[in-house]
């Protein structure tokens, strides 16, 4: 038994390693930590849903080559998140920068939330205001939910 | 003020379903450039049909020019091909190839099947040039007015509604 789990152990290692790319990634961790890091925040243009991180496409490879080498020759973070927009655009970045043509992006949850907000409190502040009489009567309910209870069970 | 609780609605669907009719006919893959009206990015590469050649961005200064994407592996650009033919034939400024991430022979056999419109092919190997030109989709064309700038650029294939209501008008109005 003790066996077998190692072996699957060794499995999980083996598919984990082949999922990562076999380009120089060892030579330097931190830096491939630093530029995975980058890369998750970077939409894929060609497979839209996917990070560059995450894509197997030909130009999130080239892309993650591209971040490495800048990060290796001293770039800070932001100078290669920079680098990208310059090319792609603010597109590019699933985080955009808030400014006029993103502003409806960042407000809009927002403004929809605070309107919902308000109809809600509207209606209700209206609906306490009613008097009793304007309601339907309650009592289909309890007159079923008497009947319920008074069921033949059979009980020993 | 009783007519509201129809009108309101009606609205909201009105302005909804308005959202979604523009939404329809936008392309979720047409992302806006950044670098319209911004200079080429430069560029020294070797020509496909001789690699001990090179050409620089800056050689192609003075008159406008078209940078057309291609690769002989993607098949958009076979599909774009005759009308590029047909930008050649109509003379209107030299139409420059790069030759995005693909191999010399593929892409030569390519060019001698299909025929070659450029006037010249750049080798673009390992994709370095398609990323500053932000490259996200072969094929892409960009036209470059004669200062180096760019002035438009259409991802995925040519259609003879693009040439002929956006490319050819451009070049015009460059040249002239």
């Amino acid at each position: 038994m003790a066996k077998w789990w190692w072996f699957a152990g060794v499995l999980c290692l083996a598919a984990t390693a082949g999922a990562k790319d076999a380009a120089p990634a060892a030579a330097d961790p931190a830096l491939e930590a630093r530029m995975l890091q980058i890369a998750a925040e970077l939409r894929c243009l060609v497979c839209q849903n996917q990070t560059i991180a995450d894509s197997h496409a030909g130009l999130a490879e080239d892309l993650r080559r591209d971040i490495r080498e800048q990060l290796a020759s001293g770039a800070s973070n932001e100078q290669v998140v920079q680098y990208m927009t310059d090319r792609y655009g603010d597109f590019i970045r699933y985080r955009p920068p808030l400014k006029g043509s993103t502003a409806a992006l960042w407000v809009g949850p927002a403004v929809l939330l605070a309107g919902g907000l308000l109809v809600l409190v509207l209606v209700l502040r209206r609906r306490a205001r009613l008097q009793p009489d304007r309601f339907e009567p309650d009592e289909g309910d309890d007159r079923d939910a008497g009947e319920d209870l008074g069921e033949p069970v059979a009980r020993p | 003020m009783k007519s509201l609780r129809f009108i309101i609605p009606l609205a909201l669907f009105l302005v909804v379903v308005g959202f979604l009719a523009v939404g329809l006919k936008l392309d979720p893959r047409a992302v806006p450039s950044p670098l319209i009206n911004k200079p080429a990015p430069a560029f020294v590469l070797p020509r496909l049909d001789d690699a001990a050649k090179t050409m620089r961005r800056d050689d192609l200064l003075g008159k406008p020019w078209v940078l057309n994407v291609w690769a002989s592996w993607c098949g958009p650009c076979r599909d774009e091909h005759p009308q590029v033919l047909a930008l050649a034939r109509g003379k209107h400024a030299p139409i420059i190839g790069l030759n995005y991430k693909d191999a010399r022979d593929d892409a030569r056999d390519w060019l001698r099947q299909l025929g070659d419109p450029y006037t010249a092919s750049l080798s673009d190997s390992d994709g370095r040039t398609g990323i500053n030109y932000g490259v996200y989709g072969v094929p892409e064309t960009f036209v470059i007015d004669k200062n180096g700038v760019i002035r438009f650029k259409h991802v995925g294939p040519l259609t003879a509604t693009v040439v002929q209501t956006r490319i050819v008008p451009l070049l015009k109005e460059l040249n002239g």
